[in-house]
């Protein structure tokens, strides 16, 4: 017979750690997705003859991750150390290899955006010969950011999901889904205030295709994950801003359809789908936290899942053993 | 990289080329009489500063609360009556019930467990209440969560297969203290505490606290393995309750101490983290408990995250392709 789970602590301590992670790193969490999803607008733009959503997506890509890295520096124990990110490639480690993809991104998303910054400014940018280096690379710095732009959109969600923290962990298989698409609809929200409504239309279709996204993926991932792990995602601090965030991605997601015809309903929806994104991952961020410092979280789904595996005849992977 | 989950031996997977052997703890609870000698010896060998405020806890003799970054061994106090001492030796027999095979080579466990639910396990001793005193320190994972998503390469693997911080490489980014599936390893705070007005002279004055905002935790004494020394807890430890030496020992003393308090009728102990097939590997720390690990602060079923970091990583793959068909699929329709 398998007893049945049931919860006992030590003096309701917490048997995992939250990490050290202050709002900075959920800060940089939706910015990072600002930005890789405004370099695909960027690249979009560049390719379709859409000079001001080009112009407009890469300036926004340029200042979301700048502003983004300052954040995750800041949040550093040794800020003055952020280099050491660099100093080798983990891939066991999506810390590491988000560091890599980060540098990659900006790389490119700084050249297309100073090159867009110097047309701004009728060429006074003090270039010299470089400027036309500059606007031969800027084109193909385009491509380079839109390469790493998914990649910096999702990784984040890999980085949470590969913890301890229950709440993160437990959702590891969708949340990268919940991310990308967070993104998506976030962006596309950023470039519909942005750009005017003539050259904004496949911001509105990317942003009506994110909600859609999003809505699905956060619902498959609360229904598959450990109903007790998901629990966070419904409470307190979390749940109201994940239910909050749920309404406005959908009113931000009715705007978009409405928003081919009028500026107002653009900048409105589009500042629904930027606060519904940051509502996301600041209601991810928080309730893994607080799925960290409450034992329950870590002790019950830890012994269901012992439990069903004993229940199936798995008696041999267990840490606790009879000798 | 090496493997991700399942048995190996962690120093040849880190591509050391020299084989030490492994080396671990066995701390057997059984015998550990709380007297704080390791908490006290760690401290004073490792220079760790004071831990937060003095302030008691109200959790039995147990004022320090957990392990963190200035506290590499935690010795926890748990008092329990006649009812949950019924309950600890129940889920024992249970487990011993349950047929966990022996593991290991067969040679080196000759003793099947007894079936016991036919023998009189009454202890000679019955007690009403008993005191659980373990002393926690990190597990040294043969497959570490910290160790794996650490960016810097400040964390790693010893010759002797022991998972350490690098102080002057660690930025303190934090990733460690969320990978870390026991809750051992923390990162530094400034240190500044609170002083109490009444003890000005004792407590006015505090040592610059070192390390600060970089992760810390246990080194199973590096720098005195090296020397070939004993670390500082197991030398201090007056009654052996903190074991030392080659992990392969370390396990095999474990199970027969096991076995022998199995045949005593105590079918409460069991041992913790002597399984490589558990979800990080088998831990370099073994543990004898004498009730369930959540009773004493520790996981009953930790698996370390990157074990499913394959699967991330493609479930990741997956959403970028999807991500990059959206917007490939919004413009193609405004072309249209």
């Amino acid at each position: 017979m398998v007893p049945e789970p049931e919860f006992t602590s030590y003096y309701g301590r917490p048997v995992v750690k939250p990490a050290p992670w202050g709002d900075d790193v959920a800060v940089y969490l939706f910015l990072g997705g600002v930005a890789g999803g405004s370099a695909l607008l960027g690249l979009g733009g560049q390719l379709t003859g859409r000079p001001t959503l080009r112009r407009n997506a890469r300036l926004s890509a340029l200042a979301a991750v700048s502003v983004g890295a300052v954040a995750l520096v800041k949040d550093l124990g040794r800020p003055e150390r952020f280099l050491n990110m660099l100093r080798t490639f983990k891939v066991t480690s999506p810390m590491s290899v988000g560091s890599w993809i980060l540098s990659a991104f900006s790389t490119g998303t700084a050249v297309s955006a100073v090159a867009e910054i110097d047309r701004l400014s009728n060429d006074r940018l003090p270039l010299g010969p470089l400027r036309s280096v500059l606007r031969a690379v800027e084109g193909p710095a385009g491509f380079e950011a839109a390469l790493f732009a998914g990649p910096l959109a999702a990784y984040t969600a890999v980085l949470l999901g590969d913890t301890a923290t229950p709440t993160w962990n437990a959702g590891h298989e969708e949340l990268p889904f919940v991310f990308v698409s967070s993104a998506t609809l976030a962006s596309a929200g950023l470039a519909m205030i942005t750009t005017p409504v003539r050259e904004a239309g496949p911001a509105r279709t990317l942003g009506a295709l994110g909600v859609v996204g999003e809505l699905i993926a956060m619902r498959v991932m609360e229904h598959r994950m450990d109903p007790v792990a998901a629990e966070p995602l419904r409470q307190g601090k979390a749940g109201a801003m994940l239910k909050w965030s749920e309404r406005l991605v959908a009113a931000g997601g009715a705007g978009t359809l409405l928003a081919g015809r009028s500026r107002a309903v653009a900048v409105a929806s589009g500042l629904s789908l930027l606060a519904a994104s940051a509502l996301t991952r600041f209601g991810v961020f928080e309730a893994g936290l607080s799925s960290a410092r409450d034992p329950r979280y870590t002790i019950e789904p830890q012994k269901t899942r012992l439990a069903r595996r004993r229940a199936a005849g798995i008696t041999d992977d267990s840490i606790t053993t009879a000798g | 990289m090496g493997q991700l989950s399942g048995p190996t031996d962690p120093a040849a997977d880190a591509h050391w080329e020299h084989s030490h052997p492994r080396k671990g703890f066995f701390t057997d609870t059984s015998i550990c009489i709380g007297c704080k000698a390791c908490e006290v010896a760690c401290k004073e060998w490792n220079h760790n500063p004071q831990d937060g405020n003095l302030e008691l806890l109200e959790s039995s003799y147990d004022n320090t609360g957990a392990l963190g970054a200035s506290t590499w061994r935690h010795v926890a106090f748990v008092e329990q009556g006649r009812e949950r001492i019924a309950e600890a030796r129940e889920s024992g027999r249970a487990l011993v019930n349950l047929g966990m095979p022996p593991i290991g080579p067969p040679s080196a466990a000759p003793a099947i467990a007894p079936d016991l639910a036919e023998v009189d396990t009454t202890p000679p001793d019955t007690a009403d209440f008993r005191w659980l005193m373990s002393s926690d320190v990190c597990k040294h994972c043969t497959h570490a969560g910290c160790l794996d998503v650490c960016p810097t390469g400040a964390l790693f693997r010893t010759e002797f297969g022991t998972v350490v911080v690098q102080d002057d490489v660690c930025n303190g980014c934090g990733t460690c203290v969320a990978g870390c599936p026991f809750g051992v390893i923390e990162r530094r705070r400034d240190g500044t505490v609170a002083v109490a007005a009444e003890r000005e002279d004792q407590h006015a004055q505090h040592p610059a606290v070192p390390n600060v905002g970089i992760a810390q935790k246990c080194t199973l004494c590096y720098d005195r393995l090296v020397a070939d020394e004993t670390p500082a807890c197991a030398k201090a430890c007056p009654t052996t309750s903190i074991k030392f030496g080659d992990h392969d020992d370390m396990v095999e003393t474990a199970k027969e101490r096991v076995a022998d308090l199995h045949a005593q009728g105590l079918t409460e102990a069991r041992l913790y983290g002597a399984n490589e097939l558990d979800g990080v590997g088998g831990t370099g720390s073994v543990f004898l408990l004498l009730d369930e690990p959540e009773v004493y602060g520790l996981p009953p079923d930790p698996r370390v995250p990157t074990a499913d970091l394959p699967t991330m990583y493609r479930r990741a793959g997956v959403a970028v392709v999807g991500m990059v068909a959206a917007a490939a699929l919004a413009f193609l329709r405004g072309r249209a």
